[in-house]
């Protein structure tokens, strides 16, 4: 194998500040997103997620202008996810200089909506965003629905389904988030990640539950994933990248270190 | 101060070309982008970039009428293709049930295939999506600062056969070793996108701003 994993740290976004940042004590403002991505990048991050967490839409043409700015100074890939609702949204921030949109809500409402994306942009930049929980008990094999608007409405549809779906429909990466996981820093669902990652063609990313660098491994070790994102253990200068990268690397991951 | 023309036939985002190139280029340099065969055949230099199927953009080029003005180009100016601007040099490619390309270069342009595995016989994604590594197996002006075996953006599914071995300028292994970067004369081409690839990806484009065309 020579392919590395990937470790991928997600930025929430609220009207244009990063609100779930890092504190680099060398950064001025912990909310531009500008200096995070620049940051994050020095570290070795290999891919930055932004998600748009802002309420109105009437906001949205702020997200454009976060993704030219960090943009024009951090070469690597950016997926922007958060209120991709129509081909139209896709080709903003493509032309903004995002290189992947992440869709959500909109796949579930209207799988078409994928397959449209995929055909008119190309696949290389959908990820399909799949909040998935647990639904069976302890005794039973695992069985995940899909969840929509963070966790709180259920779908009745069934997550390995669902993705072999999107799999087909063109999505050209799928970014899992346990439900469960969300937020505990107790690991992500490890069982689900690899259960997804062996019934679909495409490369999954592991969300959801990452609280230290071993969860960040075991996604990769037992889960399966091909990338792990994680939001709050590279905030607050918890870990840094290159600490995760280096903890991965001596447990076997491939990893880009140079 | 010199043109560098960025080929825009409406195949993905190439605004983070535009954007790198800029950052590497000279400040007198101007960087365009452009769908007009006549500036493509006028510039100093040329980046064929390219996202998508390979039919869609066979297609493309046609409409824009740029068939002709691209092969001229590719042959007489520094050139340098990326991702599927390098795919479509080739005579064939399989994607889209079989596609006739440019034909710069003997070869074919095959699929991963669905049931894709390493050496191990683990399973392996298709997209090929991430960091890897390009060894170099051959040295080439465009290789300048760049370690060898430094790891590239990539995200494909279909890779590269060519048929005259010294046309292969990189290797990269994924399941097997396919050319992930091509060279003759004054053309260079890369399956990998060097825009999108931190500090190895602008050394190569720096490295292309101030080629002089020969191997």
């Amino acid at each position: 194998m020579s392919l590395a994993k990937r470790i991928i740290p997600c930025l929430d976004v609220d009207n244009g500040r990063v609100v779930k940042g890092v504190k680099f004590v060398e950064i001025r403002d912990a909310g531009d997103p500008v200096e995070n991505a620049r940051r994050y990048n020095l570290e070795g991050a290999d891919e930055l997620t932004f998600l748009d967490i802002t309420a109105s839409s009437d906001d949205r043409d702020t997200m454009v202008h976060v993704v030219e700015d960090v943009a024009r100074e951090v070469f690597i890939p950016l997926t922007v996810g958060g209120g991709i609702r129509e081909l139209a949204d896709i080709r903003r921030m493509l032309n903004a200089g995002a290189d992947k949109v992440s869709i959500n809500t909109a796949a579930v409402f209207n799988p078409e909506f994928v397959a449209a994306a995929a055909d008119k942009f190309g696949s290389q930049c959908i990820v399909v965003a799949v909040d998935a929980k647990r639904v069976s008990t302890q005794d039973e094999p695992g069985r995940w629905e899909i969840f929509t608007h963070g966790g709180r409405k259920p779908t009745g549809i069934d997550t390995l389904e669902w993705v072999q779906k999107m799999d087909a429909y063109g999505a050209g990466e799928i970014l899992l988030t346990s439900m469960d996981r969300d937020g505990t820093k107790i690991g992500f669902d490890n069982e689900l990640t690899r259960q997804v990652s062996e019934v679909v063609r495409v490369p999954v990313i592991a969300s959801g539950g990452a609280g230290n660098l071993q969860h960040l491994a075991d996604g990769i070790l037992q889960g399966k994933a091909d990338a792990v994102l994680a939001a709050s253990i590279f905030h607050f200068g918890e870990y840094r990248i290159s600490e995760a990268k280096a903890f991965m690397r001596a447990r076997g991951i491939e990893v880009r270190d140079d | 101060m010199q043109t560098i023309a960025v080929v825009d036939y409406g195949m993905g985002n190439l605004r983070s070309v535009v954007n790198a190139l800029q950052v590497v280029a000279d400040d007198r340099d101007q960087v365009i982008l452009t769908s007009d065969p006549a500036q493509v055949l006028e510039a100093d230099r040329i980046v064929f970039p390219g996202q998508g199927a390979a039919g869609d953009c066979m297609r493309a080029i046609d409409e824009y009428g740029l068939r002709e003005s691209i092969t001229v180009a590719a042959q007489q100016r520094p050139f340098l293709g990326i991702c599927m601007g390098l795919q479509v040099l080739i005579e064939h490619s399989e994607e889209n049930q079989g596609t006739a390309c440019l034909g710069i270069f003997k070869g074919q342009v095959k699929y991963f295939g669905d049931g894709h595995k390493d050496q191990s016989g683990v399973k392996l994604k298709v997209p090929h999506m991430g960091w890897n590594r390009v060894t170099q197996i051959q040295s080439h002006p465009l290789w300048h600062s760049i370690a060898d075996g430094s790891r590239f953006y990539f995200v494909h599914s279909y890779y590269l056969e060519v048929e005259a071995p010294d046309l292969v300028a990189g290797i990269t292994d994924y399941g097997f070793s396919f050319s992930s970067a091509i060279a003759r004369d004054n053309l260079f081409a890369l399956q990998c996108h060097p825009e999108k690839s931190a500090d190895a990806g602008l050394q190569l484009l720096r490295n292309f701003v101030n080629w002089d065309g020969r191997p």
